[in-house]
């Protein structure tokens, strides 16, 4: 099962190695990890996509507590969370099918970010689901490259972290 | 008041002071010599070990009898790296040290430069926490965060890494009286509707067991402990790591649990309808035993709450100190009797103890196990054992018997070979007046003979027993039950004679491989003030368990 575990963390050197390392140790495999600094400039939020079964998500909420840097943990269930995910994908592209792509693009809300003579390269910024969908379409032209920037998440409503 | 300039170096040892840090323990090198220099024109004492991980040992050895945070020190890359063991082995079973090292120039670091090691990458996954200080401002409050952080919630060891050029930059020394560290809120006081849950399982329960770990000790909970046992009438059985929380002949005392413990202690586990854990984190070697842990009440009484559920369910967790929680509990404990269930354990238990007598000794060999038994009449009160690992650890955990100041110490959790003896080391440091007993194989005692120098170099009066059976006797065991007999690189021989080994440091000693010497050796033993080293034959054939 896949969880989505924010973390606020406090911004110095170190403490990323600290919390990924924890993930190694006690075997969770780590699936997207996000980090940036939040309004509070002392303070970054980490946000990592992780698998486990819930036995394991309690227990890596209650090590990440124990990390002195570890200001706040947190896990969200799926259907209260606000994730979205920032993919950049360069895909072949000769002029006679700049159209189509194009309206691709429009349908899933994709940007064209940046075109050459035999490439087109789309900006998406949307939840996992819609990103497979995106990638899905793309394929039969041909992905020369992709970059994901991993999930970062809000829980819907007025509460904050 | 104006804060006083000094170097950082300086600086540290006077926030060591502020600490009411008396002894360090350590081996200096280049790279942390500033720090030497302003310890050397102090009041602090430094014991100079012969290998870091001793160090390290000796200072936790030191900590678990004051039950305040002890310090260790060492040079920058192989100085550190040595430490290694030792800090794993004192976050195992969380003990409270603060371990300096010095490390290369700041604008050095990542260079690869001499003597260089990422101590603090290295050692992240067996500290508690750790601090690259790098800002020579930083350090009197990085000093008194490491201080806290080690000595309370669940105690552990911390690490300052600290760049020579750090050490010698010119600070303003102000040490903060208190520190607030937002990350970093351990629980003291149990939950009160926990607590009640707690005092209404013991007033139902028939068959209610104590587990007392290693936790109790820190800030004297175990006494508080025995009060509950005895108030409410509860059995007590101890993880390894809480031998001595109570004293071995109290007549709720049943033994140590697992796969190397008591069958009386193991049978009352098994029987039990409501377990309370209180600073046990029960690992795989102490719960191995219980069979019905799906039916059982079990109570969990721990400062960790990620320690609570880990390894047993938990059916009412309670995080919190153990002295808080069990003074808590003490107000509105009910006063109890269960003649029947004792009843049962103790006939039990006199069942198990026709097996358990003290063995005869083999002609040319002495009986450990009986060995130990002589030992217990001999010791004073308040002895302190040191036990290694391996077959001499389970002789010794079994077959002690202390008294209500006694105290066992010993790596549990980690299994470190070579620790006995310098953690005897710091043990006697901050107990002189108490004897302190080290107790390891020959194999234990190879890793760890040079700190012998210590001792002596620093009139150390830490007694020595050598268990001597020329074999690594728990791994031949293992060999023996799952590997059909194929004992393979576990014998000594080319071992040294350890009593002329001793000589050679001037310390007497005496070999023994009959069981009639063994008392009159003992007995010398105990009346030397000095260091003394006894080596003992014992049958090689012997087993840790029965």
């Amino acid at each position: 099962m896949k969880h989505t575990i924010s973390i606020l963390v406090e911004n110095h050197a170190g403490v990323l190695a600290r919390i990924s390392g924890l993930f190694a140790r006690r075997g969770f495999n780590i699936h997207s990890l996000a980090v940036g600094v939040t309004e509070n400039e002392k303070v970054s939020r980490v946000t990592i996509v992780a698998e486990g079964d819930n036995y394991a998500l309690e227990q890596i909420e209650k090590q990440l507590n124990k990390l002195i840097d570890v200001i706040k943990v947190r896990s969200v269930k799926g259907n209260e969370l606000l994730s979205r995910e920032l993919v950049l994908i360069k895909v072949s592209c000769a002029p006679a099918q700049r159209h189509e792509l194009i309206s691709i693009a429009e349908i899933c809300g994709a940007k064209i970010s940046d075109v050459s003579k035999e490439t087109m390269t789309l900006e998406l910024s949307a939840n996992e689901a819609r990103i497979a969908t995106f990638e899905d379409l793309l394929k039969s032209y041909g992905i020369k490259e992709t970059a994901r920037t991993g999930v970062i998440a809000l829980q819907k409503g007025s509460g904050a972290l | 008041m104006v804060p006083k300039r000094m170097r950082a170096a300086k600086a540290l040892v006077k926030c060591l002071e502020k600490e009411n840090v008396k002894t360090v323990f350590g081996y200096p090198g280049a790279a942390v010599c500033p720090f030497y220099d302003e310890m050397s024109r102090t009041g602090i004492e430094h014991i100079l070990v012969r290998h870091e991980a001793n160090g390290g040992h000796a200072a936790s050895g030191y900590a678990r009898i004051t039950g305040r945070p002890a310090v260790c020190a060492a040079t920058s890359g192989p100085g550190a790296t040595n430490l290694i063991t030792a800090i794993a082995t004192a976050y195992m079973d969380s003990i409270p040290i603060v371990v300096i090292t010095g490390q290369v120039s700041s604008e050095q670091i990542g260079r690869d430069v001499f003597q260089e090691a990422d101590i603090t990458g290295a050692a992240e996954p067996f500290v508690k926490h750790s601090y690259l200080l790098k800002n020579a401002a930083e350090l009197p409050e990085t000093v008194k965060k490491a201080f806290y952080i080690a000595s309370t919630g669940r105690p552990g060891p911390v690490l300052l890494d600290i760049p020579v050029d750090v050490q010698l930059a010119e600070i303003d020394f102000d040490y903060p009286e208190k520190i607030e560290i937002r990350g970093y809120k351990p629980s003291f006081f149990g939950n009160k509707p926990q607590i009640k849950r707690v005092i209404d399982a013991v007033r139902v329960s028939q068959k209610p067991l104590i587990c007392a770990g290693g936790g109790l000790f820190g800030n004297d909970a175990h006494i508080l402990m025995r009060k509950f046992a005895e108030t409410a009438d509860i059995p007590v059985i101890t993880t390894m790591m809480g031998i001595s929380a109570i004293e071995s002949n109290h007549p709720l005392h049943l033994g140590m649990i697992g796969m190397h413990g008591k069958e009386i202690a193991n049978d009352a586990l098994n029987n039990c309808d409501l377990l309370i854990l209180l600073g046990a984190r029960v690992n795989d070697r102490a719960v191995l035993a219980l069979k019905n842990a799906e039916n059982l009440k079990v109570v969990h009484i721990d400062v960790d709450p990620a320690e609570i559920g880990k390894n047993i369910p938990a059916s009412i967790p309670v995080v919190g100190d153990a002295r808080a929680v069990l003074e808590q509990l003490l107000e509105l404990l009910p006063e109890k009797k269960h003649a029947e269930w004792n009843g049962y354990l103790r006939d039990r238990n006199s069942e198990y103890s026709i097996r358990d007598v003290a063995p005869d000794d083999k002609p040319g060999c002495v009986n450990p196990k009986t060995f130990i038994k002589k030992l217990n009449r001999l010791i004073p009160d308040d002895t302190v054992i040191v036990s290694d690992v391996g077959q001499n650890q389970i002789w010794t955990a079994n077959n002690i018997e202390l008294g209500e100041r006694g105290r066992f110490i010993t790596s549990g959790g980690m299994g470190t070979m070579g620790y006995s003896l310098p953690a005897a080391i710091g043990a006697k440091k901050a107990a002189p007046d108490r004897e302190v007993v080290a107790i390891c194989g020959d194999g234990g005692f190879q890793m760890q003979s040079m700190e012998l120098a210590t001792a002596v170099q620093h009139n150390v009066g830490v007694k020595v027993i050598i268990m001597a059976n020329n074999r690594l006797g728990m791994v031949r065991e293992v060999q023996e039950k799952l590997y059909g007999g194929n004992l393979t690189a576990v014998f000594l021989d080319g071992s040294p004679d350890f009593v002329k080994l001793a000589a050679a440091y001037g310390i007497n000693g005496e070999y023994v491989d009959s069981g009639g010497e063994a008392e009159k050796a003992l007995i010398t033993l105990l009346a030397s003030k000095k260091p003394y080293v006894l080596r003992v034959k014992v049958d090689e054939n012997e087993r840790s368990v029965l």
